[in-house]
């Protein structure tokens, strides 16, 4: 049991209930959760949350909010007290209990959750709250060592022999631990692209450990790349269609973490991660079909070298923008079908990893 | 209108009053079947109330509409009052432009006997029956019943029946009608206008039988009569100068200052005096032999020196107290009020504004019955309904033509608090109510139907309707405030106990506490609702 949370709890509140004992206002304070209340610092290569704070004054306005936020933090004290865990989604039917301050929609109580998280300074799984999206696919040369749920035996889970399937990340990654011979992680944005080099066994014939992240890395798989390249040391290459989405959304989530959760992105970043592709450069040099940016990408990356601390801080990485932004095209993964399917198992990847000084940071 | 009629006949050949208004009925409200039945039971229906009221008589009216055939109609129309002498009736009932009113300057409905011989007329125009009086005169053994005729061409009345009859009624005159009209529930309506009447005369007992119908009654609100109210003199400041030349020709007064005392109002000897001093001409010049300038200096004179307004005696206001009291007869407020104001003058004719503003939903039977009192806009239900009435006497139609309705569009309802579109009237479940009382009520027509636009009268309607919107507006930011207060208050009363079971839960408090935060988390919050 967390005592240190559970004391952390229960003083908020009892100052809560003191305020209101003397006719007071209550009051509940959060740390802004977005970009422009972050510092990027490359040493320690995570975004870390500033000391913005927004305070919920308990007024006629705020009290079903209010309410709710209580609610949310009486629930987490359950689960943490009873040894259980929540689902988002279990957590907003939970709330249906709670009469007139029940959640209409999950954002809602999503949003709750993640104010609660932050104005402890924990993330959601220590409170009890376990996200509902799988952390992602991992085929190659690792051993997982878990525990049976039931039994508490170890297993020892062989990445290899999935077949034509893949190895699923759970939500908790802190227990487990890893044996590998690997020289690389290849971190891939598509599911698409991860099926290929399955399929052709690419981790075989390149002697690494393949991860899809299908879109936005959730915590638990940042978690778990992280986890696997600090314990065996091991360089994180990642592979995402090169465009601004791919580049400031996805590669930097896995590198540095979110505004939304910044204090979290201590645990859940991978500072060691570098972009191997698709890189503007390579739109050039391998002639990759493209399509026109939308104006909701050109927004995107002019967006990020205005406001994203993290390509703020990289030289390179406002050349790269602005060279996308310049050509007005992106260029998506599987562009590289044209040449062949298996040309990026045969030609594109073995080409870019003999140069991985290439690579962006 | 006579003088229309008669630079007509000047310029061809003699044709009777009568002749004319044959031809232009519609001037008298009898344009179309529909408006030819309101009008007929109204012109009999406010007789009565006139009569009733001049012998100091509580009236008590039945009215009954039958159906004879297709679009035949016949009107009944029986009260008590004091009824009429026998030589009397044909001229009254047949004989167009008679009566005691015109020439007097004395507050009443009817002004210039025109009324019930045109409905007369109009029943004979379009069924060829005559028209049936039955009079009985207090402490009289009989009555009398006569079947009259319009002669058009002569305008005199033509007895096709007479005899004296047992009535067993002590006082009190029926006429009976027939006429092509058509009857037609909702908006204008029969009902609406014996339901309006009743509104407006409180006093009034009336028992409206329609057709198959059960009668209907409405019971008077007060035993009082309205004020009597006296005939006056022209007051001096509402006098035109043509008028006033006229009147100097045909005065018997000796002298100047007798002349001026005897023939307006509020002209005490001093005040003659004034008048003459300030004209600058000799007290002792006969005044028959004035220039026109020294009329127009004894006229300019008049109208500088300062002199009271009118009596008010001559003007009889519904009173604000039984105004409220006749609406709430029709409608359910939550809120009402109204106003009269002080007597003013237009063109010398004092005249009194009353208005009254009641705010709420309309009584069940109303809608059931369908009387709409709204005249524009039907399909907006929501616009406030206006209620016109002129000495007592309820207008119905020509409702966007009258000063009344100009007056309420001219008003910015929204600083009262009211939703008003552009150029609409005021949106709300309310009814705004005017009466103007005079001596003389300057309608735009002969029908009676919409008051004419004079500044003075559109002033006075102004400021009393003003006054009303004030305390409506007041009334409504009360209503407003008390309901976000509730409104917060449920919303803070549902979520409180939320919180409370929250901290509870966290910190495992005694139920004792609960109460005790309970009540002090409303207090604060419900202080924190004071303060933002």
């Amino acid at each position: 049991m967390n005592n240190k949370l559970l004391n952390a709890i229960k003083e908020n509140a009892k100052e809560i209930y003191e305020k209101i004992l003397n006719f007071k206002k209550p009051s509940i304070k959060f740390p802004v959760r977005s970009l422009n209340n972050v510092r990027y610092d490359k040493k320690k290569g995570y975004f870390e949350i500033l000391d913005k704070k927004k305070i919920r004054t308990l007024t006629v306005n705020t009290v079903k909010t209010f309410a709710q936020t209580l609610k949310m933090i009486s629930l987490s004290k359950e689960l943490i007290v009873s040894n259980d865990i929540a689902t988002k989604r279990e957590a907003y039917y939970v709330s249906k209990n709670w009469g007139d301050a029940r959640f209409n929609e999950q954002p809602e109580s999503d949003t709750v959750m993640d104010d609660i998280e932050a104005m402890f300074e924990v993330n959601r799984e220590q409170l009890g709250f376990i996200p509902e999206e799988k952390g992602g696919d991992v085929a190659g040369r690792l051993i997982v060592i878990d525990k049976d749920p039931s039994t508490g035996k170890t297993l020892r889970i062989d990445c290899t022999k999935f077949g034509s399937g893949a190895y699923s990340i759970p939500i908790s990654v802190e227990e487990l631990e890893f044996e590998t011979k690997a020289k690389f992680i290849l971190v891939i944005e598509t599911a698409g692209m991860f099926q290929r080099l399955v399929k052709h066994s690419y981790w075989d014939k390149a002697n690494c450990i393949l991860i899809s992240m299908g879109g936005v890395p959730t915590r638990a798989c940042r978690r778990f790349i992280r986890r696997l390249s600090d314990a065996k040391n091991l360089p994180v290459y990642v592979f995402v269609d090169g465009d601004p989405y791919g580049f400031s959304n996805i590669y930097r989530t896995l590198k540095v973490g979110s505004g939304n959760a910044a204090h979290i992105n201590k645990y859940f970043c991978v500072p060691q991660a570098k972009l191997l592709g698709i890189l503007p450069d390579d739109i050039i040099n391998y002639k990759l079909p493209t399509h026109p940016l939308k104006d909701v990408d050109i927004k995107r990356a002019k967006d990020a070298l205005k406001n994203d601390p993290f390509i703020k801080a990289h030289k390179e990485w406002q050349i790269a923008m602005e060279q996308l932004i310049k050509m007005g095209v992106r260029a998506e993964q599987q562009a590289l079908a044209k040449h062949g399917l298996n040309y990026v198992i045969d030609n594109y990847l073995p080409e870019k990893l003999r140069h991985p000084e290439k690579f962006l940071p | 209108m006579s003088d229309i009629a008669t630079q007509l006949g000047k310029k061809q050949r003699e044709i009777s009053i009568s002749e004319f208004f044959e031809k232009n009925r519609h001037l008298l409200g009898f344009d179309n079947p529909k408006r030819a039945l309101i009008t007929s039971v109204k012109e009999a229906v406010d007789n009565s109330l006139d009569a009733c009221e001049e012998a100091n008589i509580l009236p008590e009216i039945y009215v009954e509409i039958k159906n004879i055939n297709n679009d035949e109609y016949q009107i009944i129309v029986e009260d008590n009052g004091p009824g009429i002498i026998k030589s009397e009736i044909p001229k009254i009932f047949g004989k167009l432009l008679y009566g005691s009113k015109f020439h007097t300057l004395k507050m009443s409905r009817g002004q210039q006997g025109l009324g019930i011989s045109a409905a007369v007329m109009y029943s004979q125009l379009t069924t060829g029956k005559p028209t049936i009086i039955k009079s009985k005169i207090k402490n009289k053994n009989e009555g009398y019943y006569y079947e009259l005729r319009i002669n058009t061409q002569k305008n005199q009345p033509e007895i096709v029946k007479f005899e004296e009859i047992q009535w067993e009624k002590e006082q009190g005159i029926r006429i009976e009608m027939n006429l092509i009209g058509k009857y037609q529930k909702g908006r204008q309506s029969v009902d609406e206008y014996i339901e309006l009447t009743s509104i407006a005369n409180p006093h009034l007992k009336i028992i409206y039988k329609l057709m198959d119908e059960e009668p209907r009654i409405f019971e008077r609100l007060t035993n009082e009569l309205p004020k009597q109210t006296k005939e006056i003199k022209p007051h001096p400041y509402g006098v035109e100068f043509g008028k006033f030349i006229n009147m100097l020709k045909m005065s018997k007064a000796n002298s100047l200052k007798k002349f001026l005392k005897s023939e307006f109002s509020r002209i005490s000897d001093k005040v003659a005096t004034e008048i003459i001093i300030k004209s600058g001409i000799k007290e002792n010049k006969n005044y028959k032999n004035f220039s026109l300038e020294e009329i127009e200096k004894v006229y300019k004179a008049m109208q500088e020196v300062k002199i009271l307004a009118p009596s008010a005696e001559c003007i009889a206001p519904i009173g604000e107290e039984i105004l409220i009291k006749g609406l709430k007869n029709v409608i359910e407020p939550e809120f009402i009020t109204s106003i009269t104001r002080p007597p003013a003058v237009y063109r010398g004719n004092p005249f009194q504004i009353e208005a009254a503003i009641a705010y709420g939903k309309e009584k069940e039977n109303i809608e059931n019955n369908g009387v709409e009192l709204n005249d524009d806009n039907e399909d907006d239900k929501t616009l406030v309904k206006v209620l016109r009435v002129a000495n007592r006497v309820p207008l119905i139609y020509q409702q966007s033509s009258c000063a009344i309705t100009k007056t309420i569009l001219s008003i910015n309802w929204k600083s009262y608090g009211l939703q008003q579109n552009p150029g609409a009237l005021p949106t709300a479940p309310a009814v705004f109510l005017v009466h103007i009382a005079s001596v003389w009520v300057p309608y735009t027509s002969e029908a009676k139907e919409a008051i004419a636009h004079y500044p003075e009268i559109i002033k006075e309607i102004k400021l009393a309707l003003q006054e009303c919107g004030r305390r409506l507006a007041m009334f409504l930011k009360r209503k407003k405030r008390e309901e976000e207060y509730n409104k917060k208050r449920m919303y803070i009363e549902k979520y409180i106990p939320v919180v409370v079971e929250a901290l509870k839960e966290i910190l495992e408090f005694p139920d004792k506490k609960v109460s005790e935060l309970t009540n002090n988390l409303t207090k604060v919050l419900e202080r924190s609702k004071i303060n933002e």
